[in-house]
């Protein structure tokens, strides 16, 4: 009796069972979330199909971009020559400051040799244009024209010409993704100007940010200005962040609520500079258990910084 | 196959090049800077709920898949996301799609709007359960949109299909 044993013959081929491809294609998504969101080793995955997703995106992006500049084309001679003369009225306000700054600064390099402090990290940086904002709802991020070709790296900060406004997040061949310090947990470490003191600014995912961890009764007012520490060795010190805006003192709980919103034009659309990396800060001395409480908080501040610097 | 079950009229078999399209269509849709508007539907999701209805031999997970991975990369997402709600939107619809074709458009409208409601928590969930921050109740306008655009889009994406009223006996194709 041979053939009573035989499969029948593939009349209705259909393929796996539905479950089964469900089963399978959801195993696969959440492998990939997981991993993605974990171990980060999904980029060269995500770099080759931004590869072919980014010229696309960017021509989608056209019809907007041709419509600010046909708005500021129509704008008209009389608009120009007034931003024109307001410009440079601005420019000499501020050349006072500005002429003297080279022999300032020279001064200052002369001054800290002869105390042997470690000489300033001068700025440098490159010109980047922000092509759109990345359509994610749950982040605050836009993607900016220069990539690794232009040599960014992941974690460059990037200022405008108020005060910083994001660090670079990922990098791709031909553009890279700035996440903004107005999105949820992602932290600057900084010094209040008027008091020096120092703490971590995080952002809330609204527009706002908040500087957290600062005692009930702590030195801030309203309109204080929060600059970069330098602390990380991410931003340089002294670039412009927040401005405090709101503060909630309830003795019920030891840390004051400090709201704080960013200087710079965080969701403005236009030209950033992309700071070059910081040179590597000596390494920390070992920990010693005999610490003052001070020391401790401001360590314990630095590691979370990294931490959400990492994880976000 | 017809429009809906139920009507008399036979549509002409779909052709494979404009479900591509249509889907690339989508793609391009969502990339537009109109996509920050406050209630735009996602258009892949749609679009590719439409053709699992329609064509679940066709356009199936493996597709769903191929497009989440795409929208991934293009928003700046965590990958995986998207997929996982597209492969489950096509999957649903599919299993529906035999009850589905026996409404009127707008019955039909109605029941697509759980799935794509659904889809879109799917993701809000996993991105809140990852620490991500709350978008707003304005994220779940969009696949309200999506659902009133089912019925102009059923319209859209069968026109290739739809044969001429009035047919000369002597060439009847």
């Amino acid at each position: 009796m041979a053939g009573i044993d035989h499969a029948p013959p593939p009349f209705f081929k259909r393929g796996p069972a539905p479950l089964a491809l469900l089963t399978f294609y959801i195993a696969i998504s959440l492998a990939l979330f997981i991993v993605d969101l974990r171990f980060r080793s999904l980029n060269l995955l995500r770099q080759s199909i931004a590869l072919l997703v980014d010229p696309v995106q960017r021509v989608a992006q056209t019809p907007g971009s041709l419509v600010d500049y046909a708005a500021e084309y129509l704008q008209g001679m009389r608009a120009l020559q007034q931003e024109n003369r307001e410009l440079k009225h601005a420019q000499l306000n501020t050349a006072p400051n500005l002429q003297r700054q080279v022999q300032l600064e020279a001064e200052n390099a002369r001054l800290r040799k002869l105390l042997a402090v470690k000489e300033r990290e001068k700025a440098n940086g490159q010109v980047a244009q922000i092509l759109y904002t990345a359509r994610d709802p749950f982040s605050r991020k836009v993607i900016v024209d220069k990539g690794q070709q232009s040599g960014i790296v992941a974690g460059q900060p990037a200022i405008d010409e108020a005060g910083v406004v994001g660090q670079v997040t990922r990098v791709f061949p031909f553009s890279a993704e700035i996440t903004l310090i107005t999105d949820k947990d992602q932290a600057v470490p900084v010094q209040i100007v008027r008091s020096g003191q120092r703490s971590v600014v995080f952002g809330l995912g609204n527009g706002q940010l908040e500087l957290r961890y600062m005692p009930a009764n702590a030195d801030v007012e309203v309109g204080d200005i929060l600059v970069t520490s330098g602390l990380d060795g991410v931003y340089l010190p002294g670039f412009p962040v927040a401005k405090v805006i709101n503060i909630e003192r309830d003795s019920a709980y030891s840390f004051a609520r400090i709201f704080c919103v960013p200087v710079a034009g965080v969701e403005n659309f236009g030209e950033i500079m992309v700071l070059d990396p910081r040179q590597p800060l000596p390494p920390a001395p070992p920990e010693s258990g005999s610490r003052d409480g001070g020391a401790a908080t401001d360590k314990a501040l630095l590691r979370q910084k990294k931490r959400a610097t990492k994880g976000n | 196959m017809q429009p809906t079950f139920s009507s008399s009229r036979i549509l002409l078999p779909v052709r494979p090049w404009f479900i591509f399209f249509s889907l690339i269509a989508a793609v391009l849709l969502n990339f537009l800077p109109t996509a920050h508007w406050p209630g735009m539907p996602d258009w892949v999701a749609l679009v590719l709920c439409f053709w699992s209805v329609r064509e679940f031999r066709r356009v199936g997970m493996g597709w769903a898949f191929m497009l989440g991975l795409l929208m991934d990369v293009a928003d700046g997402a965590v990958l995986g996301q998207h997929c996982f709600a597209y492969v489950l939107l096509a999957y649903v619809s599919a299993t529906l799609s035999r009850r589905l074709l026996w409404f009127p458009l707008l019955q039909q409208a109605l029941q697509i709007m759980p799935l794509l409601l659904a889809a879109q928590l799917v993701q809000a969930l996993m991105r809140l359960a990852v620490g991500a921050d709350f978008p707003g109740l304005g994220y779940f306008i969009g696949p309200i949109i999506a659902t009133l655009l089912w019925i102009p889009a059923t319209f859209i994406l069968l026109l290739p299909q739809y044969r001429p009223v009035e047919q000369d006996p002597d060439r009847p194709i």
